[in-house]
């Protein structure tokens, strides 16, 4: 029998989803250095979400404080994988 | 009252339905179907007759009782409950009267979103309106030790079992909406790590002020408001056809959260408390800022988009989560801005 998937789990990419208006949701096998330099720590839970409104009390996680805040994101603004020349067509 | 010499007493009745229904559960194993009959009739009297169905202490005793021999342990049970079809008949009349009664009463919004992206858009506007926190604010800027007290043995009805009644959902959704549900359930029950398990926190912040934290200790105490609210969580979780109720229950659960348990903290580290008592809160702050995203978009969101039949039932249940929790809410408030306790009389709890 094969699995489909590696055998070893750091071999499973991470994933990062920005959802809008609110935080990037990170998916997957990550360490977080709280600054330039820190020694990188393993965040307490497996799905994390990191504050893009520099808003939260507790980042760089976010606390929700987004929604206070009214923070608005942007719709993404190429495609991400594609070549980097599609970016700014729309602008 | 003693506080620890009995581990589960017998719940005190509050009206003829929980009294009757008292006498079945702790009566002979073998129950004479005269006990049943008395119970019929007034379930059926109280289904008729009641004029607040979510404030009736009665019923919601009822009901809370009857969803307890799911969960258990309710010790003060004799013999095997769980599937007595007389009592799940009698519960069916009764869930028959709150399910419609909530459906008359919860404002669900019009016209109905037509996917699932709308559906979440439409979330995120229903639960907007839970930002400003009023029972959190509140709180934060007037805790006492009594009253923060109080406030632990509200919640403890369903938080010292956080989560059990959204898991009963997770057997009953497919692909995106299952996995989404286990992944936050999984946070819940702590990732593999028993002392992280989200109730088990909470019986922590319990003995930290002082509290008893035995399951369902406090039942005595905690008036219809409460029930209704753990009540709603398990009349969705319970049944198949309402899974849409329990996917779009959980998301307006963990969609207003973060913001209210960053006040909850602030109240107890205002008295002194450390972090054996705020760390439920801090956990809530950060954990819930991630259920949040996954409940309306992966949960909510999917679940309409892959089952559109569900949507109306998934907002449904969103808004009968924000309206049970808010007559509970309000409740606390009212009594404590008044200056008197919001739990029942101790007198009623001996
Ligand atoms: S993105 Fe949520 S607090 Fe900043
Ligand atoms: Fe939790
Ligand atoms: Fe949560």
């Amino acid at each position: 029998m094969k699995n489909e998937r590696s055998e070893d789990p750091s071999e499973d990419p991470v994933v990062i989803t920005p959802c809008p208006n609110g935080p990037l949701l990170v998916r997957g096998d990550v360490l977080i250095a709280p600054e330039p330099g820190a020694e990188p720590q393993k965040p307490p839970r497996r799905v994390v979400a990191l504050c893009r409104c520099n808003m939260s009390s507790i980042a760089p996680f976010c606390d929700g404080s987004h929604k206070l805040a009214n923070f608005r994101t942007r719709p993404p603004r190429y495609n991400i994988g594609s070549p980097r020349e599609d970016a700014g067509e729309e602008d | 009252m003693t506080t620890t010499a009995v581990r589960t007493p017998v719940p005190t009745a509050r009206g003829p339905v929980s009294s009757a229904l008292l006498d079945v559960l702790t009566g002979p194993e073998d129950t004479p179907a005269a006990a049943y009959e008395t119970l019929a009739s007034a379930v059926a009297r109280a289904v008729e007759s009641t004029e607040d169905v979510l404030a009736d202490e009665d019923v919601q005793l009822s009901l809370f009782l009857l969803y307890l021999l799911h969960y258990g342990p309710a010790e003060f049970v004799t013999g095997e409950r769980e599937w007595d079809p007389e009592l799940l008949r009698i519960r069916a009349v009764l869930e028959e009267r709150f399910e419609r009664e909530l459906r008359d009463r919860v404002p669900v919004p019009d016209p109905l979103p037509q996917d699932g992206a709308e559906l979440v858009d439409a979330m995120f506007t229903m639960t907007g309106g839970e930002e400003k926190p009023t029972l959190a604010t509140w709180l934060a800027r007037h805790p006492s030790e009594e009253i923060l007290r109080e406030f632990l043995i509200h919640r403890s009805i369903y938080t010292l079992r956080e989560a059990d009644p959204h898991s009963w959902g997770i057997a009953r959704l497919r692909g995106r909406a299952k996995a989404a549900l286990v992944e936050i359930q999984s946070d819940e029950y702590g990732g593999g790590r028993p002392e992280r398990v989200h109730a088990t926190i909470f019986a922590q912040s319990m003995r930290g002020v002082g509290l008893d934290d035995t399951l369902d200790h406090y039942l005595d105490l905690v008036p219809a408001p409460t029930l209704a609210s753990m009540n709603v969580m398990s009349l969705f979780g319970l049944h198949r056809r309402l899974r849409g109720a329990i996917a779009g229950h959980l998301a307006a659960f963990e969609m207003t959260s973060s913001i209210p348990n960053k006040y909850y903290g602030r109240a107890f580290r205002k008295l002194g408390y450390g972090e054996d008592v705020t760390w439920y809160y801090d956990e809530h702050v950060e954990a819930d800022a991630v259920h949040e995203q996954i409940a309306a978009r992966d949960l909510a969101g999917a679940l309409a988009q892959d089952e559109p039949a569900l949507l109306p039932d998934i907002l449904f249940g969103a808004a009968a989560c924000l309206y049970v929790d808010g007559l509970m809410g309000e409740h606390m408030l009212e009594c404590w801005r008044e200056e008197r306790s919001s739990l029942r009389p101790a007198e009623a709890a001996l």
